[in-house]
């Protein structure tokens, strides 16, 4: 879904139609550009041009902040049901076997746990591909277990969201979930676990009204649409065109709404710094049985 | 008496309740034979009443859930309460007035209320801005809240917003952010905390102020991830859908309390709460007091406990 491959006619400089084949070729959604396929894998899809960030599966940017080979999944037997037998013009269970077949998950979150530059993490990331990355009760209980796990074991919960925010067919419950997730973020915050929220285009709805702008740090990819209402939704309500750059990564940091924009190719680097200069590693032999030891995310249990 | 605005449905009502009162005029002017005929009107009248009310669809109970003559918190705070200082601000940007809150005494009892708030005329609509808050409403709703918290009061809120305001200011001055801090802040409220949807329970507006040890829902009023319209809108691309989306959506009281999301459902009198608010604000206070009466006795830890285990429960999936 993200990644839309452009073989409908693009547009090029010159106003004339080109065909894009199928499949080598890829349009910036930014600028227009047509790239290369290839080439923009390797610059984990990323505009050259624009830097435009395209919107990438839950597993690549999973592979893309994690040491190679690490990620462990948790929780991957948990699957959508239809607990309102859902009236829609397509039924719920179809949409989400449809979706299976689309996406590498089970349900719109992949979480579990992975190193970052040696240090361990618990992480999620949502597959937008999967229903709009749309939280469900399947989203919102593997939510709530990573950040229970990080209440447990003491290590830093990192959540790469991208979402269109609640699900509708999962009608209240899923509006639930943001009560759910936020009560156990609550509890992290209580105990100091780090949770670092890291916000992709486009995260937008429920998700943003609950975990995703609770994290300690936020920090988002560039350009990125963030919000709680969707800018189409506000310009019906008030009927006005919006600003210019409106609810993108650069006007929330300027509005103070998150911490810092990072390139994906220096997400990596940048996390690991924060987890270092967050959660200072506690020299292995004076950790035990020092208060600090409990802090330490890193010393082993 | 002069806002007669009424429901499609509530004509036939509107229209024999009409007739009724004619007759009782001559009646009480002396015509004295028409006593058995007021008596027999009287009951026709209560008979549809009660046929029209008991097959309503979860369509017509979200038009009465945004009944314009619906009793607002402000009504109902009047009814319930022998005492209510309002308070306001967020201390920080402004003072939205979609949402009201105060001190109160419920009673006897002292507690914190806080209530979204609709406008009856056209004026007051847009001061209240239709009932759905802006960032600083949530954040004088924490405020008094951590204010509660300070002095052991109880938190007691009232849901009746069509949602938080989408709009310009709102994203800019972190919409998202206050909500999900408020959802964090009555997840983790260190006294008893009660809320009770009165009109519209509209989405992450009115969770934001609903996360509660206790939620009750007056017997018409709604609570719902979004509104039927707007599901109607996304999934068939037609708006005029919203009766089945809201069929679909499990938005009732009585689907609510089948879900296990809702503790009690409160009942309104015969004809919804707008044909006897009087009536409508005593069953409340009754179930109010109640429900405060069951949450007095428990011990600190025990209440944040069973608050998040409540929530923590909510989600039906396979798997595992």
């Amino acid at each position: 879904m993200a990644l839309r491959d452009s073989r409908a006619e693009a547009e090029n400089r010159n106003g004339k139609t080109v065909k894009v084949p199928e499949g080598l070729w890829l349009k910036c959604n930014g600028c227009g550009e047509i790239l290369y396929k290839k080439e923009i894998e390797r610059n984990l899809y990323v505009c050259r041009k624009c830097r435009y960030h395209f919107r990438i599966n839950a597993r690549v940017r999973l592979s893309i902040v994690l040491d190679e080979g690490t990620f462990k999944e948790y929780d991957n037997t948990l699957k959508p049901s239809d607990p309102l037998k859902f009236e829609d013009l397509k039924v719920y269970s179809v949409r989400i076997k449809e979706s299976w077949k689309a996406s590498s998950s089970k349900d719109a979150v992949i979480c579990g746990e992975g190193l970052i530059k040696r240090k361990r993490v618990l992480i999620g990331a949502f597959e937008f591909g999967f229903m709009g990355g749309s939280m469900g009760s399947v989203v919102g209980e593997k939510i709530t277990r990573l950040f229970e796990r990080g209440l447990d074991e003491n290590h830093p919960v990192i959540i790469i969201s991208s979402s269109g925010g609640a699900r509708m067919q999962e009608g209240i419950l899923s509006l639930m979930q943001m009560a759910k997730t936020s009560a156990a973020v609550a509890r992290l915050k209580e105990r100091g676990v780090p949770y670092i929220s890291i916000l992709t285009d486009p995260t937008t709805g429920g998700v943003t009204a609950s975990f995703a702008m609770l994290g300690d740090l936020i920090i988002a990819e560039p350009k990125a649409l963030i919000g709680f209402a969707g800018p189409r939704v506000i310009e019906q309500t008030i009927r006005q065109s919006l600003p210019d750059g409106f609810q993108r990564s650069e006007y929330l940091l300027e509005h103070g709404m998150v911490d810092l924009i990072v390139d994906r190719k220096d997400m990596r680097d940048t996390l690991s710094k924060v987890l270092d200069l967050l959660v200072p590693e506690v020299p292995a032999k004076s950790a035990r049985g020092s208060s600090r030891s409990k802090k330490s995310p890193h010393a082993p249990n | 008496m002069s806002s007669r605005q009424h429901l499609e449905f509530e004509k036939p009502v509107i229209e024999l309740e009409s007739k009724l009162k004619e007759l009782e005029e001559l009646y009480v002017e002396g015509r004295s034979e028409l006593k058995g005929e007021v008596a027999a009107l009287a009951k026709k009248v209560t008979d549809l009443k009660k046929r029209i009310f008991s097959g309503l669809t979860p369509w017509q109970i979200t038009q009465l859930a945004r009944h314009p003559n619906r009793p607002y918190t402000l009504d109902y705070i009047s009814h319930i309460c022998e005492d209510f200082i309002e308070l306001h601000g967020d201390r920080c940007y402004g003072d939205d007035a979609a949402i009201v809150g105060g001190l109160a005494r419920i009673d006897g009892r002292a507690v914190v209320l806080i209530g979204h708030q609709k406008g009856r005329t056209t004026k007051e609509k847009i001061h209240r801005n239709f009932g759905m808050p802006n960032p600083e409403g949530y954040r004088k709703a924490m405020r008094l809240m951590r204010l509660a918290e300070r002095f052991e009061r109880p938190v007691v809120t009232f849901i009746d917003t069509p949602g938080a305001f989408p709009g310009i200011g709102a994203e800019e001055r972190g919409q998202a952010e206050a909500i999900a801090t408020s959802l964090m802040v009555m997840s983790g409220l260190r006294v008893p905390s009660l809320s009770v949807i009165i009109g519209e329970g509209g989405s992450g507006g009115a969770l934001a102020i609903g996360v509660a040890d206790k939620v009750m829902m007056m017997e018409y009023s709604t609570y719902s991830v979004i509104s039927p319209e707007g599901c109607a809108a996304i999934l068939w691309k037609n708006g005029g859908k919203a009766d089945v989306a809201a069929r679909s959506l499990k938005i009732t009281a009585r689907d609510l309390l089948k879900l296990g999301i809702i503790d009690k459902v409160i009942k309104e009198p015969l004809g919804a709460a707008h044909s006897d608010t009087a009536a409508a604000a005593k069953n409340m206070k009754k179930a109010i007091v109640s429900a405060l009466g069951e949450l007095d006795g428990m011990e600190r830890g025990d209440l944040l406990k069973k608050r998040y285990d409540k929530y923590r429960g909510m989600g039906i999936f396979k798997g595992d």
